[in-house]
């Protein structure tokens, strides 16, 4: 599929068998192939339900706070000196983030499929929140998996996940963050499939959870657009998400994808240094292969084997990325950028200091990307970034990089 | 005719199933690895499945992720497996070798090379557990162009309206996973293996071997009175990370059992 048979718009992916032109798919066992193609069947049905959606419109409005407020970033804008800089505050989302959006979506999928039990995988622990939050307030047993390794650094999201009462598990295999949790939700999976629905985190993973995820998180790319033409008569001149599976990233660009005028922009995680080897930008320095069920870019050596992604953003410590992602970047629909995990700090800080929020780590990427680019831009460029969560969970390791004792 | 057809002929004219052991290529390194398969060919092996590891290997349990760390530690990649396949057949030529692993490995090695060096090093069949029918158009052309046998995985979950569809290009043999589970966790109840097994012969004439969850002479015997093959995996895999100057020693002895227990299974 490429835009050009696909009456020019960039909006049509994936095709009947979820491929985003070479990426995407469904390579998984057999065991959990009849499965996934019944929940694609579902999520169609679902999809096509006015009842699926006004559920989820009322549980939007009511218990995740939407829509949430498109800000000015006033001091910001004033100082870095030249582009107009909105916030799109997914940060103030209930559970503090985006994820909640998806989460939302995919219980009530599982509730129409009649599933009696969750499982999740989370890295930052962002998503695995969200999901014990649906899972308690539909009443769903729930289990997330969850590295080791990110278990050390993310305690105050562990401890909020039992505290909605979902089961935390431990991933000691591979490199113990979130591919090998991904990993072992996949195994819970394959051995539960009679009665377990898998709420996966972000915008990849097998079809139909690529599509799927996305449709939910497009709320954000659709709000902004009506909230930025309320507030300056326009369309933005550019939108800018992080990117570490790429699901908040898609949600906002998504309904933007066929404005030829808007430019979009996603940032990876450089982590040390794109030279350093030391990072988690798949995109931009990694190549085409086949993981966690898609086709997409990845982090690998020669051998075909997965790299440890490092960012200080466990948000974004993945070695792949959503394959429509990958199918933008190689459209040219959209430009991957990077920043630093240095950058990403001093990004954190200045954010707090200038406008009273304190960003996740993860979109605090994006605004160092911000913070580059926007001092050349002219002064009526409007620029729209995601702020997809908030960073109290982050105040340990970002005092921790900071050599500051809490 | 191939190595795996005239094996499975073979043991059809003998009333006897096949025992195929599996192990990690390079597990726990390059030279133990081709001692290892020398030790199950003597032991009664009829088939080898040789594993090519991977990091994420998501349809296997501890045991056999933990043999195919231990083999890209040793430094084992596509063309060490290769060159372990060759250097086994340069001994063997009548052991059908069927190689199991993740797609990612074959997809950057290049499947059209991968076919190629595959057949010329001695491989008569290729498991590919995370590229089901749907995908597999990549890896079929050069896998048929090279004369490899494209081995398709069957699951408890797989149902008749998809079965046709795993059956139609699939060779060699059929592997019906006995669990809806991963590799050496629980065991499947024979009475299910039997029901699934007398199901795909409704499907396919291709001889089926069944494999997950099969870790003594006695299972392995069970299946081998209702299928063509039993597969064993991660019991000798346990035997090979166990170590200790006898390993060797252990893994024929378990190998010697376990072939007994499907060679005397129908008798």
């Amino acid at each position: 599929m490429s835009p050009d048979t696909a009456a020019n718009s960039y909006r049509l992916g994936p095709d009947e068998r979820g491929h985003f032109g070479l990426y995407g798919g469904r390579y998984v066992a057999e065991t959990l192939m009849p499965l996934i193609s019944e929940v694609g069947a579902a999520y169609k049905q679902a999809k096509d339900d006015p009842a699926f959606h006004e559920e989820m419109g009322r549980f939007h409005k009511h218990y995740t706070g939407r829509p949430s407020p498109l800000y000015f970033a006033e001091r910001l804008t004033a100082h870095l000196g030249g582009a107009k800089i909105y916030f799109k505050r997914d940060e103030l989302n209930h559970t503090g983030s985006h994820k909640i959006n998806n989460c939302l979506g995919q219980i009530l999928l599982a509730r129409r499929m009649g599933k009696t039990r969750i499982i999740a995988e989370t890295g930052a622990g962002q998503h695995g929140v969200a999901a014990a939050t649906v899972c308690a307030r539909f009443d769903l047993p729930c289990t997330v998996y969850m590295g080791s390794v990110d278990i050390d650094r993310q305690a105050p999201n562990v401890f909020r996940m039992r505290l909605l009462g979902a089961e935390v598990k431990a991933v000691e295999s591979g490199s113990r963050t979130l591919k090998d949790a991904l990993n072992e939700a996949l195994r819970d999976w394959v051995a539960n499939v009679h009665d377990t629905f898998y709420i996966i985190g972000t915008a990849a993973g097998p079809a139909p959870y690529p599509e799927m995820v996305r449709d939910f998180q497009c709320v954000i790319g659709e709000e902004v657009r009506s909230q930025i033409v309320e507030a300056e008569g326009r369309l933005p001149d550019t939108v800018v998400a992080c990117i570490g599976g790429g699901s908040n990233a898609i949600g906002l660009f998504h309904p933007f994808l066929d404005e030829p005028d808007v430019r979009i922009v996603g940032v990876e995680a450089a982590g040390r240094g794109l030279e350093s080897g030391e990072h988690a930008a798949s995109l931009t320095g990694g190549a085409p292969g086949v993981l966690h069920g898609n086709r997409t870019y990845l982090l690998q050596n020669d051998d075909g084997q997965i790299t440890d992604a490092h960012s200080i953003s466990a948000g974004l410590d993945y070695p792949g990325i959503g394959p429509e992602h990958a199918w933008l970047k190689d459209a040219g629909r959209a430009e991957y950028m990077s920043a630093t995990d240095a950058e990403a700090l001093e990004a954190f800080q200045l954010c707090a200091r200038l406008e009273g929020i304190i960003p996740a780590l993860e979109p605090a990427h994006a605004l160092a990307w911000v913070i580059r680019a926007a001092p050349d831009l002219p002064r009526d460029h409007i620029l729209v970034m995601n702020m997809c969560g908030r960073g109290d969970k982050d105040v340990f390791s970002v005092g921790d990089a900071l050599g500051i004792e809490l | 005719m191939s190595r795996i057809a005239a094996r499975f002929s073979a043991l059809r004219e003998a009333d006897r199933a096949a025992f195929m052991p599996f192990v990690s290529g390079g597990d726990p390194d390059f030279d133990t690895s081709l001692a290892i398969l020398r030790r199950l060919a003597d032991a009664g092996a009829d088939l080898f499945e040789i594993g090519v590891s991977f990091t994420d290997p998501m349809a296997d349990g501890p045991t056999v992720q933990a043999g195919g760390a231990r083999a890209l530690a040793a430094g084992m990649n596509m063309g060490r497996v290769l060159d372990l396949v060759r250097a086994f057949r340069a001994e063997d030529d009548d052991m059908p070798i069927v190689l199991m692993g993740y797609f990612n490995p074959i997809y950057r090695y290049g499947a059209e090379r991968f076919a190629a060096d595959a057949k010329a090093a001695g491989v008569d069949g290729l498991i590919t557990v995370d590229l089901p029918p749907e995908e597999e158009e990549e890896l079929r052309g050069p896998a048929e162009r090279a004369g490899l046998d494209i081995v398709r995985l069957i699951a408890p979950t797989t149902d008749e309206d998809r079965l046709p569809l795993v059956l139609e290009r699939a060779s060699g043999f059929v592997y019906y996973v006995s669990i809806a589970g991963i590799t050496g966790t629980r065991s499947p109840t024979m009475a299910d293996v039997e029901f699934a097994v007398d199901r795909l012969r409704r499907f396919t004439e291709l001889p089926v071997a069944v494999g997950f969850g099969i870790n003594t002479a006695e299972q392995a015997g069970a299946v081998a009175r209702v299928a063509e093959g039993a597969v064993v995996g991660s019991a000798i895999v346990r035997e090979i990370g166990a170590g200790g100057p006898d390993m060797l020693d252990r893994v024929g002895a378990l190998a010697r059992e376990l072939a007994e227990g499907v060679a005397g299974a129908r008798a």
